[in-house]
């Protein structure tokens, strides 16, 4: 094996302490709404500046697994995700938590999680170099025709409200336009007012949209919000694991799927958990038990989100360009300690980068009796706690977790407006999910778009630049397939239906 | 009955708690000769990993050594830092909070359009700092000295196309700059922020970057800087020529420095801008920022006034030029 000393290195009684105490604090964290990985690393880079680097980078990959990891407890309990990672989390998270089964979802979540992570890293430890291109290869182009590609998984989030869900995507856009324009600079739809200024964040619109209608509906109504289980069945492992062995094959697509999405900067943990989803879905033989409480919605989201740690890290440790937003706090963290990513970290004495990719490994293996704990503790408290306590524990903590965002009571009377907004659309039959899908992909459309048209104005011809190359072209089929698809897949099988008697 | 009102009680001992802890600190502040007597909240209105906050990283371990008191770095991010400016004379002006803030951006981001403040409104007592413009291009790239891309600017006027974080910002207003002190046409395409202006130029998308001197420090062996608007070269850089050497009058960059609320008391706004200057002085900050590519500037609170003005008829006019105002 090589780097055996690296493995070593990984595995010194500090390094283990610190990943233990990172972990179990990021998936705290990470369950949080609001408290994001982001910003947990953040809370933590001057902690990191008395250490060397390897540990300093063990300790922050550490809290950033757990919490993309802890993100699932609030998706699945509370139908809230913890981190923007773990939208397509709350599916068939919270499904299965309403029918009794939220002891599996998050058992499930686990392993997915920890599988995911697992393969992330191993693609980090294996293709670095080579994958970083792909970084590259990603233009303005290529991102305008990812968020449109996004943008056509509406139709798989919204089965049967096709209509609405459009509606709600095209709200969600229109709030994504709120703020300084992201490439004019110009102030818009801001009305005067300096509480819009900031536009409307992901996370505030994401706590608002899905936490506080719960909420709501928590106070609204007389019954419990998940039923009490008479005893108690354990982890309930063996089943999750039978699951799980069932599902290899969409989990090691979902992992793969969430690794390549993490190597592009300007896509993070949310795209690539909404993707495998819907790619889970569409493989699936009984895609309408979708939505509706299937474990392979889970292990496509949480195993898409963890393996997008390894991914992300790949642009970020090759060639310094952060993959996601917590891996460019990583980076800052980095270049203050006087590192400086680039190819060379992975050649020669690659000491530090081996480390830490070695650390990466080991702190997703320690995720799992971590994780099933806390798991265990958080589905314990949120199914006992009585509706009095959990309501005002909860309604608090999204307030704490909107204002951390950005120190900002503007985000807090958007999260809490967004809130009873997102309560009267969802009684009308609108879903959060297309409306966050549209606040999260409008800024990348836009600026793809902006950005494509102006370099292709360069050189005369604005619009032929979104045809070339082969890049582009490849997403442009993909959104055809993902448009068509049903219409063709019910086509044939009609077709076949009928057959013989054309025959 | 019993345990909602135990409830509400519990409720209201937290928010009195917090309430204390928030107010707790401003009974014994505000005066200049034990200042600081706390920590001190230093605000970056901007993301953390970014520029602003590594250099404020950087500061950090100085100003705790010197004053036995640490600064808490906080972010207050939006708006390409409008969002934490706006809101900067509505915090407490007890020198406990300090701003980062950044030329040009706090002169043209207000002649844009109603970002919430106005150049005016914002107090600096130190500018610290300058992160010089510079013309990078790919290791690889046929331009290998600045006439070679002036010749191509020249003979294909609109098709060179140059990457840059942003509009109205430092590296737009030097591509107007230096469009109008060549006489060509290059194209100028707005990123977010230079990490992604850096991916396009490595990506092939552009064929140059409007970008810093730490571009290159942060990437070595990746990128050749053409030219830096530095007044003399730079110690890391000891081949990049300086646009001034190549006839051209260009000099300055993004410029960051340390603001406070208006209502900050002048011994304080005094002591906190001799204190940022100590810093500036200490060998071993020049060492840390020159290597990572940052030029240590001195403007102090007494040569503030003189120094925003001029570069405040700087860039308006060169805002103008780029049709930014309204």
């Amino acid at each position: 094996m090589a780097h055996f000393n690296e493995l070593l290195a990984a595995l010194t009684p500090l390094h283990l302490l610190l990943m233990v105490v990172g972990v179990a604090a990021g998936t705290i964290l990470g369950a949080i709404p609001g408290l994001t990985a982001t910003m947990a690393i953040a809370v933590l880079v001057p902690l990191t500046f008395s250490m060397d680097p390897a540990t300093a980078l063990l300790l922050m990959g550490a809290i950033y697994t757990g919490a993309v990891y802890g993100g699932a407890y609030s998706a699945i309990l509370l139908n809230t995700p913890g981190t923007p990672s773990a939208i397509a989390t709350t599916f068939d998270g919270f499904p299965m938590a309403k029918r009794g089964d939220g002891d599996l979802a998050i058992t499930i979540a686990c392993l997915s999680s920890v599988f995911g992570g697992l393969v992330g890293a191993a693609v980090l430890l294996f293709l670095a170099p080579p994958l970083a291109n792909v970084a590259l290869a990603f233009g303005p182009v290529e991102y305008f025709w990812l968020a449109i590609f996004g943008l056509t998984l509406i139709s798989a989030i919204s089965s049967g409200q096709l209509l609405k869900g459009l509606i709600g995507a095209s709200f969600g856009l229109l709030l994504s336009c709120v703020g300084v324009a992201p490439i004019s600079g110009m102030p818009r739809f801001t009305f005067g007012s300096t509480t819009l200024l900031g536009g409307i964040d992901v996370v505030s619109g994401l706590i608002g949209l899905y936490c506080i209608p719960v909420l709501i509906d928590l106070v609204a109504r007389p019954e419990r919000h998940l039923e009490l289980q008479e005893a108690s069945r354990g982890f309930r492992l063996p089943e999750a694991i039978r699951l799980c062995v069932s599902g290899i094959v969409n989990l090691i697509r979902s992992s793969l799927i969430g690794a390549f999405v993490g190597i592009l900067p300007g896509a993070g943990g949310s795209i690539s958990g909404l993707v495998s989803y819907s790619e889970a879905r569409r493989a699936s033989k009984t895609p309408e038990r979708f939505g509706q409480g299937e474990p392979r919605g889970i292990q496509a989201s949480e195993s898409a989100n963890n393996a997008t740690v390894g991914g992300g890290m790949i642009p970020t440790l090759v060639l310094g360009i952060p993959g996601t937003p917590p891996d460019a706090v990583i980076l800052g963290a980095l270049l203050v300690q006087g590192i400086q990513p680039g190819p060379a970290m992975f050649s020669g004495s690659g000491t530090i980068v081996y480390t830490f990719i070695y650390g990466l490994f080991v702190a997703t293996l320690l995720m799992l009796p971590i994780g099933l704990l806390i798991g265990r503790y958080a589905f314990k408290s949120i199914v006992t706690f009585p509706k009095a306590v959990l309501v005002p524990i909860v309604a608090f903590m999204t307030i704490i977790g909107t204002f951390a965002i950005r120190n900002s009571v503007s985000d807090v009377i958007v999260m809490i407006v967004l809130g009873v907004i997102g309560w009267f659309l969802d009684r009308l039959g609108f879903k959060p999910s297309p409306i966050v899908l549209g606040l999260i992909l409008g800024p990348i459309a836009e600026q793809g778009f902006v950005q494509g048209w102006m370099i292709g104005g360069a050189t005369g011809d604005p619009l032929s630049i979104f045809l070339s190359g082969p890049l582009a072209i490849c997403i442009v089929i993909l959104i055809l397939l993902s448009l068509f698809y049903p219409l063709v897949a019910g086509m044939l099988r009609r077709r076949n239906a009928g057959g013989p008697k054309h025959g | 009955m019993q345990t909602q009102t135990s409830i509400t009680k519990i409720g209201l001992s937290a928010a009195a708690i917090i309430v204390a802890a928030l107010a707790g600190g401003n009974a014994w502040a505000a005066s200049a000769s034990n200042y600081p007597s706390k920590p001190v909240h230093y605000v970056i209105p901007f993301g953390p990993g970014g520029e602003s906050d590594i250099t404020a990283r950087l500061q950090q371990p100085f100003f705790e050594k010197m004053t036995g008191q640490n600064t808490v770095i906080e972010y207050k991010s939006g708006g390409g830092g409008a969002v934490g400016w706006a809101q900067l004379n509505s915090m407490k002006g007890d020198g406990y909070t300090i701003m980062g803030t950044n030329l040009p951006h706090i002169i043209v981001k207000p002649l844009m359009g109603n970002v919430g403040f106005k150049t005016a409104d914002i107090t600096n007592v130190y500018m610290f700092e300058y992160t010089p413009d510079a013309i990078v291009v790919p290791k690889d790239s046929p331009f290998k000295t600045l006439e070679d891309f002036i010749t191509y600017a020249k003979k294909n006027p609109g098709r060179l196309t140059m990457s840059g974080s942003g509009t109205g910002t430092a590296n737009q207003l030097a591509n107007v700059r230096f469009d109008n002190l060549t006489g060509t046409t290059t194209t100028y395409i707005p990123f977010k922020g230079t990490g992604a202006a850096y991916t396009a130029l490595r990506g092939g998308q552009v064929k140059a970057e409007w970008g810093y001197s730490t571009v290159a420090a942060n990437h070595p062996g990746e990128v050749r800087l053409l030219a830096l608007a530095t007044k003399k070269r730079m110690d890391i850089f000891p081949n990049v020529p300086t646009f001034k050497e190549k006839g051209l009058d260009m000099v300055g960059g993004t410029y960051r420095g340390i603001g406070v609320p208006k209502s900050t008391p002048e011994p304080i706004r005094q002591k906190l801008s001799d204190l940022i200057g100590k810093i500036n002085a200490n060998p071993k900050f020049k060492h840390e920022m020159d290597k990572r590519g940052f030029v240590l500037l001195n403007v102090p609170y007494g040569k503030m006034d003189a120094f925003m003005k001029q570069k405040e008829a700087y860039y308006k006019q060169l805002a103008n030029k780029a049709g930014l105002t309204k």
